[in-house]
């Protein structure tokens, strides 16, 4: 890998590259779905390749190709400086990537159990019962159990001198139940332990067993069927307390893709969109109520954004966002780092916060979140809602959607349950709420400890075209927020 | 691109080494070059060379599935061992019958050597001339120019074999101001069509047109729809309700309604994989030859499409060859949409709207209640406020919360000229003409 890594290196900068790097890319997924206790699919799929990147005159450019023999790689390196002449074509400034990354090292997940030495048997058996469980309910239409398992080998080296090797292991599993009532066209689903198919780790193994697929499949059934049954939630301004897994998604959503700085600048735009977090906010802007502290945390453990550098070859780190409720913070590559100190000054660090990821050998790293968490609070769960008079409590998205600055959104839960007098009260269905993105953290006024606070794993974060889907993380605990806008279903 | 020859190399590799029952090979290989810009600026400029070949194999009714993306003798071989083991670790499938048998291919073009050839100094004049309007005028333009050229190869144990070769260029761009934001956007075969000044005219008039946008109230107002917003309202009612694992699960919209009219009699929706103003799909990734499914014929429901899979849970229904790469979660879906044009132009839906909202497009729609195709969303790049005939003024984004099939009930007027358009995955192509709809329901509203 060292030679044609330095091949690359070697022949862009004779071709007149003032940077390039290298990143060869091995990935092996496996995933098993059970569907009404039929295995529909068990897929075993690889894919390698090699990308290079260069800078010349000023301007990217980047080719990949998945064959590896010393002419494609005279070819795609070649192909990477003719990019990036055309690149320099209608360039409106240098690209400035700061201080030098020269970092040499290896990094691997720390697993228990590798996945990869657990039999198929067992996966399948395992999922096989918990779909039994699911559908031991009357009415479950549609019941479902996966398993996913994921590894990454990768090597980076620059013209800088940094040579990195990392070794990226994830497990994720998950269950849903769809009850439907064909007479009134309506469809409930539930799912455990997140929505959308899986929870996933950076752990082996021991993640799927700590899941308890098996134990919670009755119950999820049940729910998904109770649904059809219960109350619509009701419209109205209200108090609302977010289960962790939906404040996961509020995080990634309204905090996490605002402070990618390379959305901030524009290069998001056409697609994506921007972001209402602009550099003249930074140091200065109440994001949220003085309880609201997120962080920016590339080294918690099982997080889906850890790991031991960047695709840059900058190091993992744990970087400050909002403090007591004042952004000033931002997800940085190299280049994006140097244009806001431009703009701001000594207030921004001098180097990358690490966040440019690329999803596989095929496509250019962008910044990405890593583990973007609410910190959590001093509250037990049970006190919250005992605190609460009135509100609702909602637990697991279901439906999402957000403006293209970030600002206004629509979220939609699974499940909710009325709290009235500081207890949970009767099942609502179809729950929704909406606001402003500042405005409703400002409105946050109880977050939960940190024994009801873990991070959740979204491995479908979609960005950039191509597109590139990259897997994040979020560590959250139940918060509350007052005055919130619920029930826009008609 | 490996060309017909290499391909079949390699399907007469793994066909030829495989002990399995019945064996399928998938080859889709792509030479895929992409120039992205933002703020008037080339920012990325990528290229990818990649060939992925996805074995399947069946031993009795069990199944198994892998992928490679190393065409080299040796990796292929691992991976048709790695698929034959992956199968003979599972249950029986009872539901699976047999990989279909080999079916004429219509002869259809969709290959276009000027695209195939297109040079990254070509994508970056065009481009140019995009930022060049855009700085003209005192704004910012993004965007994205896509040239791909895609070989789809499909072959089987029954003797199925079918090869295609196709391209297309895809340009898209939002040019921004302080306050407001336009859009253009066209795919075509061949990249020589595009006409990049005609895009930069749309989306920098757009642009400055929506300037300093006024905030609109939420509620109910007929709203005129581009093109580009219509397909949205295609893509999720395909999403939802379209395909076969959703309509034999129930969660359908067509669930109990085939052969009654559920919407407007004017809307007509089919999929046609052979026309070749879709950029066709003559077969699916069985192999299957594509047949032209209606959905919705004058208002009536008619049909969802099929795979081979799911054709067999029902007596009597074959393929209708709109098959996803396997193991897929989502069924068949359709790839080749088209929305019957009606006789209007925008000038006459505007001339005709005493007060409603003129919108470009939709961003982050999501399905709030799939049934009924309730989806939330938000307007982007140009919306504007239409009164007595005329437009009024731009207007805040607004947020909809809105039953796509009800909305399709209040057709008021339906735009006499399609726009092709690329859709779900980069795989589906739609073609769609504009809207004007009596009510659409807004629920909220932002700040820009």
């Amino acid at each position: 890998m060292k030679t044609l890594a330095d091949r690359a290196l070697d022949l862009a900068q004779v071709r007149g590259a003032s940077y390039a790097d290298v990143r060869i890319v091995e990935r092996r997924t496996q995933n098993i779905s059970v569907k009404n206790g039929v295995v529909e699919g068990l897929s075993d799929a690889e894919s390698q390749g090699f990308g290079v990147r260069v800078i010349v005159d000023g301007a990217w450019g980047f080719a990949s190709s998945a064959l590896f023999t010393l002419a494609e790689v005279d070819r795609v390196t070649a192909l990477a400086v003719q990019i990036a002449r055309a690149s320099g074509l209608f360039k409106l400034r240098d690209v400035r990537l700061g201080p030098p990354v020269s970092h040499v090292g290896t990094y691997r997940t720390p697993v228990e159990m590798d996945p990869w030495n657990v039999s198929p048997e067992e996966k399948i058996g395992l999922l096989l019962r918990a779909n039994e469980g699911l559908r031991s309910t009357p009415g479950v239409t549609v019941a479902n159990s996966s398993l996913s398992f994921w590894r990454e080998r990768k090597v980076f080296a620059n013209s800088e001198g940094a040579f990195l090797e990392q070794e990226i292991l994830e497990s994720g599993g998950g269950i849903e139940a769809i009850a439907v009532d064909r007479d009134r066209a309506e469809v409930q689903k539930r799912s455990y332990p997140n929505s959308f198919a899986r929870d996933q780790r950076q752990e082996g193994w021991e993640a799927i067993l700590a899941m308890d697929l098996v134990g919670n499949a009755m119950r999820v059934g049940e729910e998904a069927v109770a649904l059809l049954k219960a109350d619509q939630c009701p419209s109205g301004v209200t108090t609302i307390i977010l289960g962790a897994t939906q404040l996961a998604l509020q995080v990634h959503e309204s905090c996490g893709h605002p402070i990618e700085l390379d959305r901030v600048f524009g290069s998001e735009a056409s697609y994506a969109g921007t972001s209402f977090l602009t550099p003249d906010k930074y140091g200065a802007f109440r994001y949220g109520s003085d309880l609201v502290n997120l962080t920016a945390d590339a080294t918690v453990a099982g997080g889906l954004g850890t790991f031991g550098w960047d695709d840059e070859g900058v190091p993992a780190q744990r970087l400050p966002i909002v403090r007591n409720g004042i952004f000033g913070g931002y997800l940085t590559s190299r280049e994006t780092a140097q244009q806001l100190r431009e703009i701001v000054g000594d207030a921004a660090p001098e180097r990358s916060g690490g966040a440019m990821r690329a999803d596989g050998w095929n496509h250019i790293p962008l910044v990405r979140m890593t583990n973007v968490n609410l910190e959590p609070g001093d509250w037990e769960f049970d006190d919250l809602v005992a605190d609460t008079d009135e509100g609702i409590y909602m637990e697991l998205n279901k439906s999402w959607s957000i403006d293209d600055k970030r600002l206004n959104f629509q979220f939609g839960t699974e499940i909710a349950f009325e709290i009235k007098g500081g207890k949970m009260g009767r099942m609502l269905k179809n729950a929704t709420y909406t606001g402003i993105t500042p405005q409703f953290w400002a409105s946050c006024d109880a977050i939960c400890n940190e024994k009801h606070w873990r991070v959740w794993g979204t491995p479908n974060c979609g960005k950039g075209q191509p597109p590139q889907v990259a897997h994040t993380g979020h560590g959250t605990a139940p918060a509350r927020f007052r005055n919130v806008q619920v029930g826009l279903m008609k | 691109m490996l060309g017909e020859s290499r391909i079949k190399q390699i399907t007469e590799t793994i066909l030829g080494r495989s002990t399995a029952d019945q064996t399928e090979v998938v080859v889709l290989a792509n030479d895929t070059y992409l120039t992205r810009f933002a703020n008037s600026t080339i920012h990325q400029n990528v290229a990818e060379t990649n060939t992925e070949v996805r074995i399947r194999v069946v031993l009795g009714q069990r199944l198994g599935i892998a992928t490679t993306n190393n065409v080299e003798s040796d990796p292929l071989v691992e991976a048709l061992e790695r698929a034959l083991a992956v199968a003979g670790l599972q249950p029986e499938n009872p539901d699976f019958q047999s990989l279909p048998g080999p079916m004429p291919i219509s002869k259809v073009a969709g290959f276009s050597e000027s695209t195939a050839s297109y040079t990254p100094a070509q994508r970056a004049q065009g481009v140019g001339t995009i930022c060049q309007m855009a700085r003209a005028e005192g704004v910012v333009a993004s965007g994205a120019f896509t040239t791909a050229a895609f070989e789809l190869a499909v072959a089987n144990s029954l003797g199925t074999l079918a090869y295609y070769p196709t391209t297309y260029a895809d340009f898209n761009t939002v040019v921004m101001s302080d306050t407001s934001a336009g859009y253009a956007s066209a795919l075509t075969m061949d990249a020589g069509d595009l006409d990049f000044e005609t895009l930069g005219r749309e989306a920098v008039n757009k642009c400055l047109r929506s300037q300093n946008p006024r905030p609109l109230p939420p509620g109910e107002y007929s709203v005129i729809l581009e093109p580009y917003a219509v397909q949205d309202l295609v893509q999720m009612l395909a999403w939802t309700g379209l395909g076969a694992v959703a309509f034999q699960e129930g969660r359908s919209f067509m669930v109990g309604r085939i052969g009654q009219r559920i919407v407007d009699p004017r809307v007509s929706l089919w999929d046609d994989g052979l026309d070749p103003a879709g950029l066709p799909w003559p077969f699916d990734f069985e192999g299957m030859p594509k047949q032209r499914v209606d959905f919705i014929e004058g208002g009536v429901a008619r049909g969802v499409v099929y795979d081979s899979y799911r054709a067999g849970k029902e007596e009597g229904r074959v393929t209708t060859g709109h098959a996803l790469p396997a193991p897929s979660a989502y069924g068949p879906m359709p790839t080749n949409t088209f929305l019957a044009p009606g006789g209007a132009t925008v000038e006459e839906m505007i001339a005709s709207t005493k007060r409603g909202v003129y919108i470009t497009r939709f961003w982050y729609t999501r399905p709030v209640e799939p049934a009924r195709v309730v989806i939330t969303g938000m307007t982007r790049d140009g919306t504007f406020l239409v009164e007595n005939g005329e437009i009024a003024h731009p207007v805040k984004n607004l947020r909809f919360t809105q039953s796509y099939l009800e909305a399709l009930n209040q057709v008021s007027m339906i735009g006499r000229d399609r726009k092709l358009l690329l859709g779900m995955a980069d795989i589906a192509r739609d073609s769609v003409p504009a809207l004007k709809l009596d009510r659409f329901s807004f629920t909220g509203a932002t700040e820009f």
